[in-house]
């Protein structure tokens, strides 16, 4: 059978949150192996929910804290927390308690059996366990370690904490996205900066295997989120690069000028109180398509030929936006944006995320299929690899992994532990598949 | 003129990359691998890349080779312009992938097929080498036709519904964030394209989906698809986004984030200086800051401590109780900020038009093999000749292939041969 692009390459993942899971997941689909190595005696915040013995009355708290399979906290809940399940597939589970010296030597047995360290803690972390790439190197010479500060391991801001929010808002983000007049304090929070640290990190890990595979090197990658960040703004630092002056906040406008382009109301079955309420984005590009678009709208009496130039559009641009929203709103988005296309105009539902399973796109390429996890709550439908390989397609190899699920397998087969020194270990709590119960 | 072949240094020296990617989310994967070492020759068709028809433009005039977005996108790599559609096109593609370790395109899908250069062109001329093909919704489904833009694909990715205000419509990010974030993702399949080819032998075509990487790409959507999958319960737009309904706070000067705080009250206590406020045990109760109400006082106490202390101040403060926090700066404060340049971040490029231009720098830093320096954006055309002399074409040839007007190349790169 063809070997996946990666197999062969072990990777120890001590990461958290969303930036170092998304990362070491893309390369856990591409074939890598990857153990989580998690303690049973400090639950992550962010990384496997909130708390590790939510109480009862979480059930009642909004999305996504309060989402918990068939609305039952479960056994273990950390297995299948809502935020972060989706980046726990392709990837095996090992516990230990790194904060004995005992546990800090079964690590070093582990590390001499793999290829690459990544991690993503706040800076101070690792080193306090005495995890560094020095004694990394010491064990396996030819190691791999990525680091993934906030802001970067020198410099002003190099202890500071940050979760993606924070970061963002740092290299510029937050005060260029959201409605171009509103305030500030309006903007909804996302986490786009662990996208491109996550992606960007699986690259950098995949440069140097490649480097260590010319030059039998290892090497310390240390990745600063927020630079790293940067070139999601790249016509903002490129504007300010040519001419000296920064970006506006421009919302749905295009960032180029063209119009129209926006979201526009569609025929709902309820509103947003109740995430009922439908959207289709519409970009027209070039004069072509708005062709297209006057010809899908039934070439109304208002669409002159004045507008069949954008600098005709650009003047009547209002107008032009008000009139497509008294269109669209009468049609079902899906509708709209059959017809649209047809139309070769780039249009396409703005997705709820509820409505995403059963879009037929994302249906025809199989970007979600069902997994009955672990703790017997039943089958529900998870996230699948996104990126297509014709030769070796990857797929779940493993599902969104339990804590602790692999552990025999990393104790016996990776490292060698018998079956006493096994038991020994699991009696002194470094091998558990549940949280100590002092932790909360 | 010199020669500007890459220097063999960086994690990808030695690897050669056919590049024939347009706009925005093929460019950036691209000039990832060109920023690591790769040499990568991007095929421009006659005209240019669109990308160097879209702004910000030097001085706001537009021009071929002021293109900040082509600029951006671009650095590092050679160019050559070459009419796809002529009949010496399989001839001189067919050269290049025989030298080439991968090839990325981001043709609309069918289009390199159409042209007789695509998947079983590859694979015929080298089993080990793959196609990276990017599109905006994937090589198969009933949308692959589909058009797109940064905002369409956003938009049906499942992040943006919930960006904005309840009684608004869903806003999105800044400029073309979202296809930065799938070009990125495109990077990654680059990857392990090469890896694949290089490793295993095995070359193989890769569908790249702007669309699925949204999709499937980490954010609060994951979230709030699993939290109606599980539990019914919606992600709805205005909410907060993990368990804070609290995040951006006005101060002196500007705008502080501080999504997260409640997760650790001691260390905002030492923060603040130990008001007693704080010390109320509601604060610390499980909901507490699902509580409208309370989330408004909250707001309020911490509101009267930010306004009299500058972004800076606050930020300096939650540094030293390791408080999350991030003040928000705009990109004139990043380019003059001391953190960023004491870290040699940004990097400066020379460029024949526009001259000095000061650019982010590597994305990440590699002990062993650092990235080499940035090049600025080739001229459109600039290493035509280049390119073609070290595929084995005779000035000459080329000659008659510049005349016949199937390649073209820059006008200084002539002058200079």
């Amino acid at each position: 059978m063809t070997p996946l692009p990666l197999e062969g390459v072990r990777v120890l993942d001590f990461c958290v949150v969303w930036a170092g899971p998304f990362a070491t997941m893309l390369l856990g689909d591409l074939g890598a192996e990857v153990i989580k190595v998690e303690s049973p005696f400090v639950m992550q915040p962010m990384t496997r929910g909130v708390l590790a013995h939510p109480p009862e009355s979480s059930i009642d708290a909004p999305a996504p804290a309060g989402a918990f399979p068939n609305n039952e906290l479960g056994p273990r809940p950390w297995n299948y927390t809502t935020t972060f399940v989706n980046v726990y597939r392709n990837k095996k589970s090992v516990t230990m308690d790194l904060w004995r010296p005992e546990g800090l030597d079964l690590l070093a047995r582990l590390v001499a059996e793999c290829d690459v360290v990544y991690e993503n803690n706040a800076t101070e972390t690792l080193p306090k366990l005495g995890i560094t790439y020095d004694w990394l190197r010491s064990i396996r010479e030819d190691i791999i370690m990525l680091r993934v500060p906030a802001y970067g391991s020198s410099g002003p801001y190099e202890n500071a904490r940050a979760l993606g929010v924070h970061l963002e808002s740092v290299m510029g983000h937050t005060l260029l996205r959201g409605y171009p007049e509103a305030d500030p304090t309006e903007t909804t929070p996302i986490f786009s900066g662990d996208y491109i640290a996550g992606s960007q990190g699986a690259m950098a890990t995949m440069m140097a295997l490649w480097h260590r595979r010319r030059t039998g090197e290892g090497q310390l990658i240390e990745l600063s989120q927020a630079e790293n960040a940067a070139g999601m703004l790249a016509q903002g630092f490129m504007d300010y690069a040519l001419n000296g002056q920064g970006p506006a906040r421009h919302g749905n406008d295009s960032y180029y000028g063209a119009v129209p382009y926006g979201v526009y109301p569609c025929r709902s079955p309820g509103t947003a109180a109740d995430g009922g309420d439908h959207w289709v984005s519409i970009s027209v590009l070039n004069d072509d398509q708005w062709r297209g678009l006057v010809a899908a709208m039934g070439s109304p009496g208002w669409a002159t030929p004045d507008l069949d130039e954008l600098a005709g559009r650009r003047a009547r641009r209002d107008e032009i936006d008000h009139e497509i929203a008294a269109w669209t709103v009468q049609f079902d988005d899906y509708d709209l944006t059959t017809r649209l296309q047809e139309a070769g105009v780039p249009a396409a539902p703005v997705l709820e995320a509820s409505r995403v399973h059963d879009d037929p796109q994302i249906q025809a390429r199989g970007l979600f299929g069902p997994l009955e996890l672990h703790d017997e709550i039943g089958t529900f439908t998870y996230n699948r690899p996104f990126l297509g390989f014709s030769e070796t397609p990857l797929t779940v190899r493993q599902s969104p992994v339990a804590m602790g699920e692999h552990n025999e397998y990393v104790y016996k087969e990776v490292i060698g532990v018998d079956d006493e020194e096994y038991a020994r270990l699991q009696a002194a709590g470094h091998i558990s598949m549940d949280f100590d119960p002092s932790v909360p | 003129m010199t020669s500007t072949t890459p220097p063999r240094v960086g994690p990808l020296a030695g690897v050669t990359v056919l590049d024939l990617t347009q706009n925005i989310a093929g460019p950036y994967a691209t000039k990832l691998l060109a920023g690591a070492g790769a040499d990568v020759i991007k095929i421009e068709q006659p005209g240019g890349d669109p990308a160097r028809r879209l702004g910000p433009f030097k001085d706001g005039r537009p021009h071929t080779e002021a293109s900040g977005t082509f600029y951006y996108f671009n650095t590092s790599k050679r160019s050559l312009v070459l009419d796809l559609r002529s009949k010496v096109a399989s001839e001189i593609i067919g050269r290049l992938v025989d030298r080439a370790d991968l090839v990325v395109e981001s043709l609309r899908p069918g289009r390199l097929d159409d042209l007789g250069l695509g998947w079983e062109f590859v694979r015929q001329r080298r089993s080990d080498v793959s196609l990276v093909s990017i599109s905006n919704f994937g090589l198969t489904g009933p949308y692959r036709d589909y058009l797109a833009s940064d905002l369409v694909l956003f938009g049906f990715g499942g992040e943006m519904y919930s960006m904005g205000s309840p009684d608004r419509e869903p806003v999105r990010m800044f400029g073309t964030a979202a296809l930065v974030e799938s070009g990125s993702a495109a990077a990654v399949a680059s990857m392990g394209a090469l890896m694949s080819g290089a490793v295993h032998s095995v070359g193989q075509h890769v569908d790249v989906s702007l669309a699925d990487c949204q999709v499937g790409g980490v954010d609060r959507r994951h979230a709030w698809i699993m939290s109606h999958e599980y539990s019914g319960k919606k992600g709805l737009r205005g909410a907060g986004s993990v368990g804070s309904g609290s995040t951006v706070y006005p101060c002196a000067d500007g705008y502080v984030e501080l999504t997260g705080i409640q997760l650790r009250l001691d260390r905002l206590q030492d923060m603040l200086g130990n008001p007693e406020w704080l010390t109320d045990p509601r604060w610390s109760e499980t909901g507490a800051f699902y509580d409208a109400d309370l989330v408004g006082e909250f707001q309020a106490h911490m509101i009267a401590w930010l306004i009299e202390r500058t972004k800076r101040e606050v930020w300096a403060e939650a540094q030293r109780a390791r408080v999350l926090c991030g003040p928000l700066f705009s990109v004139d404060e990043i380019y003059a900020d001391d953190h960023f340049r004491d870290r040699g971040f940004f990097e400066t490029t020379e460029h024949a038009v526009l001259g000095s231009v000061e650019i982010p720098g590597r994305p990440f830093m590699m002990g062993a093999s650092p990235w080499p320096a940035a090049r600025a954006a080739p001229l459109l055309g600039e290493h035509t000749r280049e390119v073609l002399t070290e595929s084995g074409y005779g000035n000459g040839q080329i000659d008659e292939l510049i005349a016949s007007g199937v390649v073209e190349s820059a006008p200084g790169a002539e002058v200079n041969a």
